[in-house]
């Protein structure tokens, strides 16, 4: 394997790993804070029961979470030296208040976890609500950092030299609201669908259906309210992109000719060669309108781009499909859903609506993960857009392949652990957090 | 401000030591217990570094963020010729941070306990041997940015006597620390003595692997006895290391934890001093001249920027660490004054 495309390798698989533990890390406390809020006004034990068992949860990823952010902070310098030495004090700032915010994080999650009959029960909640808003921080900061990397800002670039150099402007560069706007709505969609997933499965094997019924209500509702406030995000996304890095927009959209006006491509194959995609839906008009608001402009495609400026296609345009899709998906689920709270209540008490919730579960993941790679593989060459290619900023060492395969196999093993540990934590459910068992010991 | 974000680097570096390094220091404590004494080790470990481990960590992240952020030039360089022993200890972080999480919350308790042990405990001591060696590195001038072959490049500049006698060190150092600190958290007067009995043998192989750097250094003709003993700083370092140890001991049995805590902290940080001091401002010591604090720090803007952020974070950070500390170390107090 080549050291480069090594080195590009380990680093989307400690994010692409990374990501899944800081969504889960950052959105499970407003969970939580939920249910714990519900024990502390209605004394019902379940709620209780509901909070400790997500709080062991969270327990597992914010350490797995922890240490996978612990790695990218080194990976950063020992994958991207060249990278590092000229970025690190200009896009810097986000990073160390992030340190902050994560610290911050830490020291509650301390209280939270430990501080059961400890403290006044709310202040023990507070603390967890503020695990909840400082990890949330952390992941608006991370993510404006990466915003720095598709939209540079807060420097000249003179002759090589990085001059002027303005750490704030860099933070709040074009970029950063959009895109964390997009991460943090995303966290709330792809957790709160993954866990309400896990528990409508358990209401249908019909274990400990109250507990599972409770936590399901708290998971559903913040995951679905996310995925109907998600593609309005992503429309701002979209209109960013295409306006900052119109070649990122054209390989999402495989649109390969310049037009006006411009269709929308659904789905299909892109045929680089030939500048085609095969099989694909066009729908006229709408790419205009998503790019610019104007269903009548111009939007640039790959050929108004030098080739060795272009982003890989077929990747990109697969991802983003991806992520719309099930994006899609999800606020479909998330009306029908809205539906039967509001409307149909008794569609509440049918399986057919658990098991779509049960289909759901990996979806937003998924379409995280997507969405990363069409913000990362969408920016190539660049590591810097405009400023800086990847390749000019790869480590020297050789043998980076050995670092990745090793990499590789202590992130898949973990995966398989944690999966392991959360699979026996469900199954614990009824033996730990059996309310009539409950009831006598109460604390 | 450059001043402010120096101090800042030192500080999290050594609370990284006294914090951190105790929490490894856990863990090799469990290494070098019988098999038969562990459980109980194990739950008054657990007990004291519980609520804690995650911020004891963090200290690493504020030190690595403080270099990529200001000193780019330094974080950059090391983490280029240094990239395979930094490896090594990011590998350890993540072996030691998972396993503690999941051998305390599987819902399980079987044979995977065993596994996680092994994991932490080896991970334990692996972890602060390889940042041992990346701190030896750093000074040892082995670092060759001009060298063409493999070897040399990302081999030789970590790989010497000095430095594994540096990380053996380390590890000498973080067991002592975690014993030290164990002494007030045991239930019992057994475990007392046990704990008692690893700090002195964790003092004896520090004091062994010290001397072994010492000789390593003459070999390699590192002028460490120089930057120690060359000035008044390093001197009174030293002899207030020195005192602070002997006192320790001569305390050992009259049942005042905290001070024997307070003592072996402030042990460890003369010892930081004396070997940081002398050849301060320059972190990194290369074949080919140093790289400096002072001369390569980031823009000006960066650096106050940098400073700011510092500032007002630790505003947050230190008393909710504080009380976070202080809250989970009332149950301990009353063992305070024992079997005096």
């Amino acid at each position: 394997m080549d050291d480069f495309i090594a080195a590009r390798s380990q680093m989307a698989l400690s994010l692409g790993f990374h990501i899944v533990f800081s969504c889960i890390g950052m959105v499970m406390p407003f969970f939580m804070a939920v249910a714990h809020y519900k024990w502390l006004k209605t004394k019902n034990i379940v709620y209780r029961n509901v909070t400790k068992a997500w709080s062991k949860g969270v327990a597992i990823f914010f350490a797995t979470g922890a240490v996978s952010g612990t790695v990218l902070s080194f990976e950063l310098g020992l994958l991207w030296p060249e990278f590092m030495k000229h970025a690190g004090p200009i896009f810097g700032m986000p990073f160390s208040l992030e340190g902050t915010a994560f610290f911050i994080e830490a020291i509650a999650l301390g209280f939270f976890l430990y501080g059961w009959n400890r403290f006044n029960p709310w202040f023990h909640w507070f603390t967890g609500v503020v695990v909840g808003i400082s990890g949330l921080a952390s992941g608006i900061l991370v993510v404006a950092a990466n915003a720095w990397m598709n939209s540079p800002a807060g420097f000249d670039y003179v002759n090589g030299q990085y001059l002027n150099v303005d750490p704030i402007k860099a933070m709040f560069n074009d970029a950063w609201f959009s895109q964390a706007l997009h991460m943090s709505i995303a966290a709330f969609v792809a957790t709160g669908f993954a866990v309400a997933g896990v528990h409508a499965l358990m209401i249908l094997r019909g274990q400990n259906v109250e507990f599972h019924r409770k936590a399901f209500r708290i998971a559903a509702i913040f995951g679905t309210v996310a995925a109907v406030l998600q593609p309005l995000s992503g429309d701002i996304s979209a209109k960013d992109v295409a306006k900052r890095q119109p070649a990122k927009f054209a390989a999402m959209e495989a649109h390969f000719h310049t037009e006006k006006p411009a269709a929308f491509t659904l789905g299909g194959i892109p045929d680089e060669k030939n500048k085609t995609v095969d099989y694909a839906i066009r729908i006229p008009y709408l790419l205009s309108f998503l790019a610019n608001g104007d269903f009548h402009s111009e939007v640039t495609g790959l050929d108004k781009i030098p080739k060795e400026d272009q982003p890989p296609v077929a990747i990109v345009h697969y991802a983003f499909q991806i992520m719309i899709g099930l994006g899609v998906a999800m606020m479909l689920i998330a009306f029908i859903y809205f539906t039967a709270i509001w409307k149909k209540k008794e569609w509440l008490n049918t399986k057919w609506l658990l098991k779509l919730f049960v289909i759901a579960t990996p979806m937003g993941f998924i379409a995280v993960e997507a969405g990363w790679t069409v913000t990362e593989v969408g920016r190539q060459p660049w590591i810097i857009h405009g400023v800086m290619r990847t390749a000019d900023a790869v480590t020297p060492m050789p043998g980076i392949a050995y670092s990745f395969y090793i990499f590789t196999a202590v992130y898949i093993s973990l995966a398989f652990i944690v999966s392991f540990m959360l699979y026996r934590q469900i199954r614990m459910v009824g033996k730990v957090y059996d309310v009539a068992d409950n009831n006598e010991k109460t604390h | 401000m450059l001043y402010v974000v120096i101090i800042f680097l030192w500080v999290s570096i050594l609370l990284y030591l006294l914090l951190g390094g105790a929490d490894f220091g856990a863990g090799i404590t469990e290494l070098f217990t019988s098999p038969k004494n562990r459980p109980q080790v194990r739950q008054t470990l657990y007990k004291a570094i519980g609520p804690i481990w995650e911020a004891n960590h963090m200290w690493l992240i504020i030190a690595i963020v403080i270099l990529l952020v200001g000193f780019p030039e330094i974080y950059s360089t090391m983490s280029t010729y240094l990239h395979i022993p930094l490896a090594i200890m990011l590998l350890g972080i993540i072996a030691r941070g998972t396993a503690f999480a999941f051998r305390h919350y599987d819902a399980v308790v079987d044979d995977m306990q065993e596994v996680y042990n092994r994991i932490f405990a080896w991970s334990s001591f692996i972890t602060p041997f390889f940042l041992g060696i990346i701190a030896g590195s750093s000074v040892s001038g082995q670092i060759d940015t001009e060298a063409r072959d493999f070897l040399t490049s990302y081999i030789y500049s970590w790989l010497s006597w000095f430095t594994v006698a540096i990380g053996l060190f380390t590890v000498a150092i973080c067991g002592f620390l975690a014993a030290v600190y164990l002494i007030g958290e045991a239930e019992n007067p057994q475990e007392r003595a046990r704990f008692r009995k690893k700090a002195f043998v964790m003092n004896i192989a520090a004091v062994a692997s010290g001397g072994l750097v010492f000789l390593a250094a003459y070999r390699q003709n590192i002028p460490l006895w120089e930057w120690t003993f060359g000035n008044a700083t390093g001197i009174a370092a030293v002899i207030a290391a020195t005192a602070s140890l002997i006192i320790l001991w001569y305390l050992m049995y009259q049942g005042r934890t905290m001070i024997l805590r307070v003592l072996a902290g402030f042990q460890v940080s003369m010892i930081l001093l004396a070997v940081t001091f002398s050849h301060f401002p320059n972190i990194v010591i290369l074949k080919q001249g140093t790289l400096s604090l002072m001369d390569h720090a980031g823009h000006e803007k960066t650096i106050e920027a940098l400073a700011m952020a510092l500032l007002i974070g630790s505003v947050f950070i230190l008393p909710a660490l504080f009380y976070l500390m202080w809250s989970f170390q009332r149950s301990a107090m009353p063992h305070d004054s024992y079997d005096a």
